[in-house]
């Protein structure tokens, strides 16, 4: 808000720098630049906004703050606005990762690199399970939610059996299962 | 690569993205089976490399898709990969935010919310799986990634740190 109590108006130029500059400081993870930039910084969401629009987010599929930008953008300046919404977020950092895999397409041979590369990757699966765990703790504590989660990943993880038969099958179940005791 | 290759890289990444309910790291076993398993185009390590590179990158962790696509195909594939990642999430956001963004917690969206939450989190540990699979690691890669799940669930330290220790360790011999 601005002194005679407008609402200052967000143009396509506005989200697009928002959302570079999320993207772009997320190192590790963008969730909790897009809390700093959008509500602290900004002041474009609420708190309670914000988490409305990442539940939403997480209901819809892919990356939940990239859906998040879209609706941002929908909501203050119409289909440009998703798409500055979308060169923020996504183009900067292809070009980014893009010059990544050139240095690591010239450099993969080098012992050095491989060796860093390989500490890499074990943190990454740490990282990675630790998700799955912070993810986990929220489940409610009765085995029905455990079983569908154990099915999904001897499915698709032990098994490799392709998703989206693992998918038709579990996710019916388990959105019917929940649904009927969340009545 | 030919031109049928790539499109049939787009359509099955396409077909992916529109199920990644839960975030991508949930389709991330299915594109492994699809470049790995299926077809051969890269190696497991090479795979694991892109997810890698992708955490340690400024940018949104989804990169790895990209850097996936420009593994098997150069530009085109990273092109490919890229807006295969990015069209169903726009269209299914656009189309859900016009028709119901007040809402989001009506008992239908809480249902599958909830109902899909534990799906997610067995995917996103079968991509933790099958990475792990993928690189070579002898037990002080195990204990590496131990290490990670600890310090990464009891504090909230800046993952970055972590993966750069990784590289650096890795670079002295010690993973």
């Amino acid at each position: 808000m601005d002194e005679t109590g407008q609402p200052p108006k967000i143009g396509a130029l506005d989200i697009f720098l928002a959302f570079a500059q999320i993207s772009i400081s997320g190192f590790g993870g963008v969730l909790f630049w897009a809390h700093r930039v959008l509500v602290e910084q900004r002041r474009w969401l609420s708190d309670r906004e914000f988490v409305d629009l990442l539940a939403l987010g997480q209901l819809l599929p892919g990356p939940n703050v990239f859906n998040l930008s879209i609706m941002i953008g929908d909501r203050h300046a119409g289909l440009r606005g998703v798409f500055a919404a979308m060169a923020g977020f996504m183009g900067v950092p292809f070009l980014i990762v893009i010059g990544i895999a050139m240095l690591y397409q010239r450099y993969e041979a080098l012992p050095l690199v491989q060796s860093g590369l390989s500490g890499m990757s074990a943190v990454a699966v740490g990282l990675l399970i630790a998700n799955g765990i912070k993810m986990a703790m929220v489940l409610p504590r009765h085995w029905r939610p455990w079983l569908f989660g154990l099915l999904a990943f001897a499915g698709v993880g032990a098994l490799r059996w392709p998703l989206i038969g693992v998918l038709a099958v579990l996710a019916p179940l388990a959105v019917a299962t929940s649904w009927r005791r969340g009545r | 690569m030919e031109r049928a290759d790539i499109l049939a890289l787009f359509l099955h990444f396409l077909m992916l993205s529109s199920m990644a309910i839960g975030g991508t790291q949930t389709v991330m076993p299915d594109m492994h089976r699809f470049v790995v398993d299926a077809h051969g185009w890269i190696t497991g390590k090479q795979f694991a490399d892109a997810y890698a590179l992708a955490q340690a990158a400024p940018g949104p962790n989804v990169m790895y898709v990209t850097l996936v696509g420009w593994q098997v195909a150069g530009w085109m594939g990273a092109v490919a990969t890229t807006l295969a990642l990015i069209i169903p999430s726009t269209v299914f956001t656009l189309m859900f935010a016009r028709v119901s963004a007040r809402n989001p917690d009506a008992p239908l969206g809480r249902a599958i919310r909830r109902g899909l939450a534990p799906i997610a989190i067995g995917l996103t540990l079968a991509s933790a799986w099958i990475l792990v699979r993928s690189v070579n690691h002898d037990w002080r890669g195990y204990l590496a990634t131990v290490l990670t799940v600890v310090i990464a669930t009891r504090t909230g330290i800046n993952p970055l740190w972590l993966i750069l220790a990784g590289a650096l360790a890795g670079m002295a011999g010690l993973v």
